[in-house]
């Protein structure tokens, strides 16, 4: 065997930014374990947001040679730098609302830190991979990070709760996309997506169509669940809940981000060739993600909830926009990611403040905080889509990709739910604004810095996507081209 | 032969895989695991893949299977309270498994006639294929496991200490 093992530089080269994740993982400990155990312990999210800024340099330096690495196992396109960057910035915001959050529940380790350098691992290889072994690695080290931090704060019967059924549904999810793939693996002799697409797409060779199908729907199912697509949805809102508000930002933007990232990339490269018995599913389960996550979250009354299914609903739109199958569609996609993590990472900024999240904990926040209920208005709005905010531009880009594919009727019932969506992104408005204060209501302790940072940078993005959505097009356009 | 060896330990994967589930005492279901998980290994080994026999049998069968023990040891797991089944579980579970199991048989069967169809020892997988294929094609995915390994003693560690400080 005379092949050469050693990759080349360049295959290396875009490989680096998870092996950059991987060294300051390990840093932020080596670092912690320098100090005293139960004295002060500064300076781990400063080595955290250090690795998270060098490995987004080495995104982009690995974006400007787009190919693939290690035997085709990888695939650095656009598309997967634009998830990177994305995933990058989203690590950075759980890491600065966390230190603060953590801190004062003396619970701050060099374990969380870790924990999320290591899950962003899993997910930008998943928006990189181009083999389902990698896709499934990929999911598992997101997956087994995510549950360790949705469980982080164990002292908390809530969080344990929530840690465990994450756990179980996710594992359980997981099983189905495997055996998925190894049906996959089974039909056409192949994991690597480009060989499937060139299987499934020669008549000749094509194995049968029922059992790809039913292949195509283990995974599709295995998928729904991390972006938590009916009827896979009901972990989301205990999840979010139940784990400490800075991991529920972060289980809400990045693990469904990079869920949605393969979707696209698995089903519009592999399974493209039959996308006319996978689309039909596809646009049910969009349309039933939105109604229900809509309609359920006209009930809660606690906030974290409340955005726990506005997550669900919100999946649902990206669902359209991916139904809607054309390059319009996965610029969409890109377009409300971003808008999506910003906004929700904000909003979920401000609840991280409060040690209640009950609706009536919000009553009268205008008159104690204005600057903090301004900046939660600002998320709300562009939750519900309001011109001005990122959410209008984001709403509006799915549904043009929508009336372009000609479901018009997806289109108008995702329109009429977000009209019934504004109604609870309104109450809290409402409960800010034109209630009281409660009697007694506690002081509250001015955010710390790194929080006012990610709140204020948030309303910045969100409501600069909002007036200049064009920059942000520009680049998602230029993403939506899958090398294939 | 090949083919009553199939049967037989077929059989018995089978018929260890359902007492695992109906088994009332966690013992007795772990002792039914290591059943299935030893005549998988005889499977694999039929097909001529000795590697992943021999892998099946001291990874799965020895040392999983006696964390499995240990731990039901340690947490003194007696036997399962019976009920707390709700009626749609109770009316539904049985007909839809069948449906399920039907529906499966049935593409089998779809796939019979036009896949090819493995023989007996016909995998050629010892170490020396698996490693090299391990080093050369399955370079990355290989060696990406390592940080998985590397979650799992991090997230053993967050979730087993006493309290956080």
């Amino acid at each position: 065997m005379g092949t050469n093992v050693m990759p080349s530089g360049e295959e290396l080269l875009r490989f680096l930014p998870e092996m950059i994740l991987a060294i300051f993982a390990v840093l932020v400990m080596l670092w912690e374990s320098r100090h005293d155990e139960h004295g002060e312990r500064p300076g781990m999210p400063a080595f955290a947001l250090i690795g998270l800024g060098l490995a987004a340099a080495a995104s982009i330096v690995a974006g400007a040679a787009p190919g693939y690495a290690f035997r085709n196992m990888l695939v650095v396109d656009s598309f997967a730098t634009f998830f990177r960057l994305l995933l990058m910035g989203i690590g950075a915001m759980a890491v600065m609302t966390a230190s603060p959050f953590l801190r004062a529940r003396k619970a701050e380790g060099g374990e969380y830190y870790s924990l999320i350098l290591l899950s962003l691992i899993g997910q930008s290889l998943m928006a990189a991979s181009n083999e389902l072994i990698m896709v499934f690695i990929g999911i598992e080290i997101s997956s087994i990070s995510s549950y360790v931090l949705a469980g982080y704060l164990k002292d908390d019967k809530r969080v344990n709760e929530s840690a465990l059924k994450y756990f179980l549904l996710g594992s359980f999810a997981t099983g189905f996309l495997l055996y998925g793939v190894s049906w996959i693996y089974g039909l056409t002799g192949s994991t690597n997506l480009n060989e499937i697409a060139s299987i499934l797409g020669n008549a000749d060779i094509a194995p049968d169509a029922v059992l790809t199908g039913a292949a195509t729907a283990l995974i599709l199912a295995g998928l729904c669940f991390k972006v938590s697509a009916f009827p896979f949805q009901s972990w989301a809102p205990d999840v979010y809940q139940g784990a400490a508000t800075p991991v529920g930002a972060f289980l809400s933007a990045a693990p469904k981000a990079a869920a949605f990232a393969t979707l696209l990339r698995v089903f519009l490269t592999a399974f493209d060739p039959m996308a006319d018995r996978w689309l039909p599913l596809l646009i049910v389960v969009a349309l039933l993600t939105m109604v229900i996550g809509n309609l359920a979250a006209l009930w809660q009354t606690d906030v974290k909830r409340i955005l726990g299914y506005s997550s669900i609903a919100n999946a649902g739109y990206v669902l359209v926009a991916v139904a809607a199958h054309s390059t319009l569609g996965i610029s969409a996609v890109l377009f409300y990611l971003a808008a999506y993590s910003v906004m929700n990472f904000g909003a979920f900024a401000v609840v991280s403040l409060r040690e209640e999240t009950e609706l009536k904990d919000f009553e009268g926040l205008a008159k104690r905080q204005p600057a903090t209920a301004a900046l939660m208005t600002v998320f709300m709005a562009s939750l519900i889509g309001l011109p001005m905010t990122a959410g209008f531009f984001g709403k509006f880009y799915i549904f043009q990709s929508a009336i372009d594919a000609e479901l018009y009727w997806l289109a108008g019932l995702g329109l009429l739910t977000s009209a019934v969506a504004a109604f609870y992104y309104l109450r809290v408005i409402a409960a800010m604004y034109m209630k009281p204060s409660p009697e007694g209501a506690p002081e509250m302790a001015v955010p710390a810095a790194s929080q006012q940072a990610v709140m204020f940078v948030a309303a910045a993005l969100t409501i600069g996507f909002g007036i200049f959505p064009g920059w942000l097009l520009d680049w998602a356009t230029r993403s939506s081209g899958l090398l294939r | 032969m090949d083919l009553i060896l199939f049967i037989l330990f077929a059989t018995i994967a089978v018929v260890c895989g359902i007492s695992l589930v109906v088994q009332k005492h966690p013992i007795g279901s772990a002792l039914s695991l290591i059943g299935v998980m030893g005549s998988l290994a005889v499977l694999y080994l039929l097909l001529g893949a000795e590697f992943i026999a021999a892998v099946q049998l001291i990874v799965y069968a020895g040392a999983i299977m006696v964390l499995f023990v240990f731990v039901i040891m340690l947490l003194n797991a007696g036997e399962e309270a019976p009920g707390g089944k709700s009626w749609p579980s109770r009316l539904l579970g049985v007909p839809l498994l069948t449906v399920f199991l039907g529906l499966l048989a049935y593409l089998m069967q779809l796939m019979a006639p036009s896949m090819g169809m493995v023989t007996f020892g016909s995998f050629n997988t010892g170490a020396k294929e698996l490693g090299r294929s391990l080093f050369n094609n399955y370079l990355l995915p290989f060696e990406v496991t390592s940080v998985l390994v590397l979650i799992a003693i991090l997230g053993a560690i967050v979730l087993a200490r006493k309290e956080i400080d």
